[in-house]
């Protein structure tokens, strides 16, 4: 399944105006799209599934106030994305908001993992294992970095989308995506490391 | 590593490098460090591999089935489903 978004060819003025066929059409496009973003943001698909209907429910009430400044993607992100930090702060109180300044604590670390994985087959790294293991490493990134990761590397937005769906500058997109990046390198070098030396063993 | 001052400068650096948004003359100084030092080389190969992987394992995610249909149904748009496609 590819991950591109679908060409917007919406009549604007009928989603304003409530018309159903049209919205039906607009869920029809996007609805595989949110429910990725969700499930990699909470991690849960009961959890992903209430975003989903959650974030359809509002930009139903809302589309009437969709000035068309972004495009109907970026817009649906955004109603998404807020639904998803907003359940993430509910789950996780203590955790950083996606407004406060990323603290010293997430800045760049040294890389402590070098190890060369990058030769394993390709079915040892997306093993059915390996995979659990990719979603696993997400859940550590806190949620303002998760965000920007899953957006820009996951969702494949860009970093001008990815600034506007989470209204941040693009330096600050790519101070966070450079920081979950590493983070998540690390995470999957331990993981990947320990298929390497089964690898040698066998 | 066999420049520590230099890896740890870089290190900010790479995501940029890895996106092809890095100034030329940036992106020549990350090319003749990685060209010296093996352990930086791995991390950037691995950094990268760690972003593919990602972007891989996602093509292959699907949607389960129901979600569609319990949404069209919470929306009360259920008497749409499969029209108008």
């Amino acid at each position: 399944m590819s991950s591109s978004k679908p060409s917007e060819n919406f009549s604007l003025e009928a989603l304003r105006n409530g018309d159903r066929n049209e919205f039906s059409r607009l869920v029809e496009a996007y609805y595989a799209m949110i429910y990725r973003l969700a499930i990699k943001m909470v991690g849960n698909p009961q959890d992903a599934e209430d975003i989903l209907q959650e974030t359809f429910i509002k930009a139903y009430r809302h589309l009437k106030d969709f000035d068309g400044r972004s495009s109907l993607s970026t817009w649906l992100y955004r109603v998404a994305t807020n639904e998803a930090l907003m359940f993430l702060r509910r789950k996780h109180p203590e955790q950083v908001s996606i407004d406060e300044p990323v603290d010293t604590e997430e800045g760049e670390m040294e890389p402590v993992q070098i190890v060369d994985w990058c030769c394993l087959p390709e079915q040892e790294l997306l093993s059915s294992e390996a995979r659990l293991h990719l979603d696993r490493a997400i859940d550590v990134l806190s949620p303002s970095l998760r965000v920007a990761f899953v957006l820009r590397d996951i969702q494949g937005l860009s970093t001008l989308e990815t600034s506007e769906v989470l209204n941040l500058s693009e330096t600050a997109v790519k101070t966070r995506l450079s920081r979950a990046r590493l983070r998540l390198r690390e995470e999957l070098s331990s993981y990947y490391k320990e298929r390497l030396a089964e690898g040698k063993q066998a | 590593m066999n420049d520590h001052q230099d890896c740890r400068q870089l290190l900010g650096s790479l995501s940029d490098f890895l996106d092809g948004d890095l100034e030329s003359n940036l992106c020549a100084q990350i090319e003749r460090h990685l060209a010296e030092c093996p352990d930086c080389k791995i991390v950037v190969d691995t950094l990268q591999k760690t972003v593919s992987l990602y972007h891989t394992d996602v093509e292959q995610d699907s949607v389960p089935e129901g979600v569609r249909q319990r949404l069209f149904r919470r929306l009360e748009i259920d008497d749409l489903l499969d029209k108008g496609l």
